[in-house]
């Protein structure tokens, strides 16, 4: 596994432990199908939580929301609906959230959460 | 986290608003968008903003910035903008200290540092109008936002100082940056204030008569004479026999100065009458303003309260010297384009100066002239009648003659006429105050004939032309003016018989007229 992978990883663990510390129930992870990857879809009470997980080890190159486009968004909004197609799941609502890592692997990591961001 | 609110001015011709932004940070992914009609510059004020902020030591927040540009339909244009902006958007991130009804104008570089922008006198005397005393200006546009009475300008260097100053957390700002200060004042400004002396000009003498005629009451003049003969030469003198602005004359004139970007920003009030010569061959939009978007003062509008010279009258194209006369009628130009209508005032003395044919030799006998008279005619024909009846002084002059040339500097100087067209300006506006007006040329038909009506004795040569129909009604009036502004230069308290003969030789001394 290459550096940046290992970071990524590391977030996604880091930020999923962070939701379910919100009340929210993770219930998969690192789904993946033709269109792309969800990081971590989660249960909000009835909400259907499609999280992105965007980690840096610096600002050296912008925040990690600033990654987060309108075409990544259009994308997480059918990568949601092709979730819920496979896992024959009927959410009521769907929400997508923005997780940002930013961690250098030092200090404490510190974690954003934007909700229902698109 | 709340909205951040600053205020700004927008201007729309020379008139400002109060421009009240507003920003908001949303809970959201990062953006930055500007709301209330903003034109391409004021668009590029985010990545100005995000930078200036950034290398300022305050970056702005990573979220979704939207501001708010208050009244939303009235468009604006320009860099002005950037600092009242960043101001509203710190002050939502409560980076610094409420603003309070401050008024912020200047331009941001990346780096932060505040930069000057046009028409700063226009925008500041609409701010304090508006009831915004306190202003936020760059450093180099100190000078001239301070000539507004009553404003409490303060000028900045850097958005990091300004900060510090509105309760930015001075650990992280960038305060020791220095960038190099604005470009000492315009040494051009004093060259351009010299104005070339009376005493050039040898001999002519009715010629000079008649410029102190015109300079005295602020009559429109015509001048036709053959190449050559010193048309140009008299009449870049006549500004200098204009006495100083008024203080609020050198407002409107340093205000139109300031939009036009003419000049850089000085800390000095224009108090010298300015002076237009444009080419003949500019178009309408060039003499009367225009532009795309909101239209920008033409030469006639910056001849405001100076003198509009035209220069080989008759090559102007028609439809342009036709657009003069709604200034010469109201003082004022309304321009209407896509953005906007703007009105600038354009209260000029307009010179025209034309030779007598296309060939220029038809004076005198006219003898070598080689033009048809049909020619002659289509040439003056240029000159609309209506237009042509609005200049009251309209002389001939001659080459002049070998017994005067070669005798320059021994004629009466800039500074002795000066002194006489000051002294019947002085009369000329203790008798009008009363109408509201303060030339001669201004009076209008119904009080020269009213409440200044002069003796049926002294007007009889008048009564007489008139009855012959050598003289129009409307001539009859502008007689009458010049006749007055003659009795005020000869300490008279009203115009003689003679007087009037005088005035009848200055207004028909051109054969085509």
């Amino acid at each position: 596994m290459r550096a940046k992978d290992i970071l990524g990883r590391n977030g996604e663990a880091l930020a999923a432990g962070f939701l379910e510390h919100q009340g929210m129930r993770i219930v998969d992870r690192n789904w993946r199908c033709a269109d792309g990857e969800i990081d971590i879809v989660a249960l909000e009470g009835d909400t259907l939580v499609v999280a992105e997980v965007k980690t840096r080890s610096s600002l050296d190159y912008g925040h990690p929301f600033e990654a987060v486009g309108p075409a990544k968004l259009a994308r997480l909004h059918r990568l949601a609906s092709s979730w819920c197609r496979e896992h024959e799941v009927n959410a009521p609502r769907k929400r997508i959230d923005v997780v940002s890592v930013i961690h250098d692997g030092i200090g404490n990591p510190q974690l954003e959460h934007l909700r229902g961001v698109g | 986290m709340g909205v951040g609110r600053s205020y700004c001015i927008a201007l729309v011709g020379l008139n400002g608003y109060i421009v009240e932004v507003e920003a908001d940070i949303g809970q959201t992914l990062p953006a930055f968008v500007i709301l209330g009609l903003p034109d391409a510059a004021l668009n590029e004020a985010k990545e100005r903003i995000r930078s200036a902020a950034q290398n300022s030591g305050i970056p702005l927040s990573r979220r979704k910035i939207t501001a708010n540009l208050i009244p939303a339909s009235l468009p604006k244009r320009g860099s002005g903008f950037d600092l009242a902006i960043t101001m509203a958007v710190l002050r939502a991130a409560e980076d610094i200290r409420s603003i309070d009804g401050t008024v912020f104008i200047a331009e941001l570089g990346l780096d932060g540092r505040l930069r000057p922008v046009r028409g700063i006198l226009p925008a500041v005397m609409a701010a304090v109008q508006a009831g915004y005393p306190e202003i936020v200006v760059a450093e180099a546009n100190v000078a001239e936002a301070t000539l507004v009475p009553g404003a409490h300008v303060r000028g900045y260097r850097t958005l990091a100082r300004l900060a510090y100053d509105f309760g930015a957390d001075p650990k992280e700002l960038a305060l020791d940056y220095d960038p190099p200060g604005a470009d000492p004042g315009d040494e051009n400004d004093d060259a351009a204030g010299i104005v070339p002396d009376l005493s050039d000009v040898s001999g002519q003498s009715e010629a000079r008569r008649a410029l102190e005629v015109a300079a005295a009451g602020s009559h429109h003049m015509l001048l036709t004479g053959p190449p050559g003969a010193g048309k140009t030469m008299l009449a870049e003198r006549l500004p200098g026999l204009l006495p100083d602005l008024g203080d609020k004359a050198a407002m409107e004139v340093t205000a139109i100065h300031s939009l036009a970007a003419v000049r850089s920003s000085t800390g000095t009030l224009l108090r010298r009458p300015p002076f237009e010569n444009p080419h003949h061959s500019a178009t309408a939009a060039a003499i009367i303003g225009g532009g795309s978007g909101l239209p920008r003062p033409g030469a006639a509008s910056r001849a405001h309260r100076g003198v509009l010279f035209l220069d080989e009258a008759p090559e102007y194209e028609r439809r342009v010297l036709d657009a003069l006369r709604q200034p010469l009628e109201s003082g004022e130009l309304v321009i209407h384009r896509s953005a906007g209508t703007a009105a600038y005032p354009a209260r000029f003395q307009l010179v025209l100066a034309a030779n007598p044919c296309p060939c220029g030799k038809a004076s005198g006998k006219g003898m070598d002239c080689t033009c048809t008279a049909i020619m002659r005619r289509r040439y003056f024909g240029r000159i609309s009648g209506p237009l042509l009846d609005r200049v009251d002084i309209q002389l001939q002059v001659e080459r002049v003659s070998l017994a005067d040339f070669g005798q320059a500097g021994t004629e009466e100087g800039t500074v002795a006429v000066a002194g006489r067209v000051l002294a019947a300006r002085q009369r000329q506006a203790e008798r009008l105050g009363a109408f509201g007006i303060e030339t001669n040329s201004q009076v209008p038909g119904r009080t020269l004939r009213g409440e200044l009506r002069l003796a049926p004795g002294t007007t009889r040569i008048l009564d007489t032309a008139l009855e012959r129909g050598i003289l129009t009604a409307r001539g009859y009036d502008r007689v009458l003016r010049l006749a007055w502004t003659l009795a005020d230069l000869d300490h008279s308290k009203i115009p003689t018989a003679d007087h009037i003969g005088q005035a009848l030789g200055l207004r028909q001394a051109t054969a085509t007229a």
